[in-house]
């Protein structure tokens, strides 16, 4: 069955066992959040002071890779690259699936996540997390819309109009996401206006990464060939999206070890931190940012293979720097008595342990499988896949 | 006269009765509005207002190094029991150990919520669970509190706490829960009452005086008087949250 130029993904073996470790990683997530909701959140790593943990990490990438992944989407239809058409349907389903996945950690997190309704009624507009609600909700609308122009013929024309209301949201919803932790003047590692332009190159980036593994991959369970055109140019704007990332963070860390009073959260994350240094000089730096953005840039890898190390290796980049950059965030001491040395039986002045828990890892892998799921779900039931990689009108 | 002329002197003389009739209505009305809202205001039902701002002065220098009355009365007082988790058990009021780096001096003080006038925990909160009372006292509506805990992220004062497990044990004048995060209240409920919050009785039963509550809006009160005699240091001041909790030489 087809729809146009466009496909419903013919599910062999290989799909089905995808999908089948997707739904298996799904319910483990969904185990995992029962446990931590009925026992309490004591049986996770997270406590009174590293009060967001590994299941953040997961949901902050999963919500900053979704707006990136709509940029395959954005570059055919705002920028009229014709050769990225065929690819803008699964770039928008990409973006809805990574930011349900990334949604659904975010509230099975919450202490209350019965209390979801209230989250959606009770507003404080001051707020930077209330209008995050709205950011996101707002995207998964508009998306939606983008598709519907996208899938229905008569609708066509319209595309260009709505890629153009879904790229400036993206772009104000990733500015919205660095804001959370821009605005919390509080803590030191924190209350950056840099994290908003860092946040945005930290979406197209994920985003890229992503979309790279995900064509590769639907196009291997649908055994589509995939044009080398665009994944050469895809690796070449991950490539130079790695670097743009790469120096945001650089002048993050610089500003702050400019500032007279802030080069003890520096040192703290650069030096001496135990487990933060590490993730952030061999897992973000070599492993993130070196390695695949040599890969990216030398032609001579530019087979899928290559390209699939890479893209990962940008995800597991992308995963340290979060770690590093909401954990380490909070373990580092808030300067409350500046001058003095503190000490407390509320672990004032030392560093917070957190020892993230099997829940907390379950349920963050349960966002990745869920968007997987529904990603794969939807290409079997809606053509989001072209018949051939080749310009299609309408995409 | 004319039927004009007649309608014209009715409509005026409709509009002397009305406006007159108004006027007496008012006058008679004024005394019992005026009465009435003496009445509330003598009640326990008065509406917390602006009137006040409630506060705490902490000499530093009464306070003893290894005393944590304050501590214990405002576990007692709410209900804190703990699991002996202590990174995860519930803290509202504790006590600071400080020695100063350079000159080696040492400063035993307690550290709770510091009742901004600008709180960033009432800022960042989604739902506007965390919010200000007129009379400066920061709570949580544990009624609409979502568990996302962004307001303990937010707080400059690490002055929060969110309740990890189960509870037993609960006082029905501090009510609490499993999921939601809660902070010191100032004893609202004592205060409504007239009274004093329970860490500044004990401080005073053990005979410290190191805590002072008080209104910081009456220049007659002892709080107003001890502020203008002394420096009231205010924590994190370069965040400028005109705290209502202000503390002697730190």
């Amino acid at each position: 069955m087809s729809s146009g130029a466009f496909q419903i993904l013919r599910p062999g073996k290989v799909f089905w066992l995808t999908a089948g470790v997707a739904a298996a990683l799904a319910l483990s997530g969904l185990a995992g959040a029962h446990h931590m909701e009925s026992a309490g959140h004591w049986v996770t790593g997270m406590n009174n002071r590293v009060v967001w943990g590994l299941p953040h990490v997961f949901a902050v990438f999963l919500i900053v890779a979704a707006s990136g992944a709509l940029n395959v989407a954005s570059i055919a239809s705002v920028f009229k690259k014709a050769s990225y058409k065929p690819l803008s349907r699964l770039s928008g389903l990409m973006a809805m699936a990574l930011l349900v996945g990334g949604l659904s950690v975010l509230v099975l997190d919450l202490g209350r996540p019965d209390r979801l309704i209230i989250a959606m009624t009770y507003y404080n507009f001051k707020s930077i997390f209330a209008w995050n609600i709205f950011l996101y909700t707002g995207l998964l609308v508009v998306v939606a819309a983008y598709l519907w122009m996208m899938f229905e013929p008569r609708m066509h024309r319209f595309v260009g109009a709505v890629g153009k209301v879904a790229f400036i949201w993206r772009l104000v919803l990733t500015t919205g996401t660095g804001s959370i932790f821009g605005v919390l003047v509080a803590r030191e590692a924190f209350g950056s206006i840099v994290f908003v332009p860092m946040f945005i190159s930290m979406s197209l980036s994920f985003g890229t990464a992503v979309m790279l593994l995900a064509i590769i991959l639907m196009f291997r369970l649908n055994n589509l060939p995939v044009k080398d055109e665009v994944i050469t140019k895809l690796r070449s704007l991950l490539a130079y999206f790695v670097i743009t990332v790469a120096f945001f963070v650089a002048v993050d860390h610089l500003t702050r070890l400019y500032t007279v009073g802030d080069t003890g959260v520096e040192r703290f994350l650069l030096v001496d931190g135990g487990i933060y240094p590490l993730l952030f000089w061999a897992g973000q730096c070599l492993l993130g940012t070196v390695i695949p953005g040599i890969m990216l840039l030398t032609p001579r890898l530019a087979g899928r293979f290559p390209t699939v190390v890479a893209s990962l290796l940008v995800l597991l980049g992308a995963f340290a720097q979060l770690y590093v950059l909401i954990v380490g965030g909070q373990a580092f001491p808030m300067d409350i008595f500046p001058g003095y040395t503190e000490t407390s039986s509320y672990f004032d002045g030392v560093v917070a342990g957190y020892q993230p828990s099997l829940p907390e890892l379950a349920l963050g892998l349960g966002g990745i499988g869920l968007a997987l799921l529904i990603a794969l779900l939807a290409t079997r039931v809606l053509p989001f896949l072209p018949q051939a990689p080749v310009d299609q009108p309408g995409g | 006269m004319s039927e004009s002329e007649y309608s014209k002197s009715g409509s005026l003389r409709r509009r002397f009765f009305t406006q007159a009739g108004g006027g007496v209505a008012l006058l008679a009305l004024a005394p019992g509005v005026r009465l009435a809202e003496l009445a509330i205001a003598a009640s326990d039902d008065e509406p917390v207002s602006d009137k006040h701002r409630w506060g705490l002065w902490v000499d530093t220098s009464r306070c003893v190094d290894g005393c944590d009355k304050c501590v214990s009365a405002c576990n007692e007082e709410h209900g804190l029991s703990g699991m002996d988790r202590p990174e995860t058990d519930a803290q509202w009021i504790r006590k600071v150990d400080l020695q100063d780096e350079v000159t080696g001096r040492e400063l035993s003080l307690p550290l709770m919520c510091q009742h901004c006038e600008e709180p960033p925990c009432v800022d960042v909160c989604p739902t506007g669970a965390s919010f200000r009372r007129e009379d400066g006292i920061v709570l949580v509506d544990k009624h609409i509190c979502i568990g996302c805990r962004y307001c303990m992220m937010a707080c400059p004062f690490h002055a929060r706490a969110f309740i990890h497990e189960e509870l037993s044990g609960q006082k029905t004048h501090s009510p609490r829960g499993k999921g939601v995060v809660e902070s010191c209240t100032l004893c609202v409920h004592r205060v409504d009452e007239g009274r004093t919050p329970a860490c500044v009785e004990a401080c005073s039963n053990a005979g410290n005086d190191a805590l002072v509550f008080g209104d910081l809006k009456d220049e007659e009160g002892r709080l107003a008087l001890i502020l203008d005699e002394n420096e009231g240091v205010e924590l994190r001041s370069d965040l400028e949250l005109n705290t209502a909790v202000r503390y002697s030489e730190v």
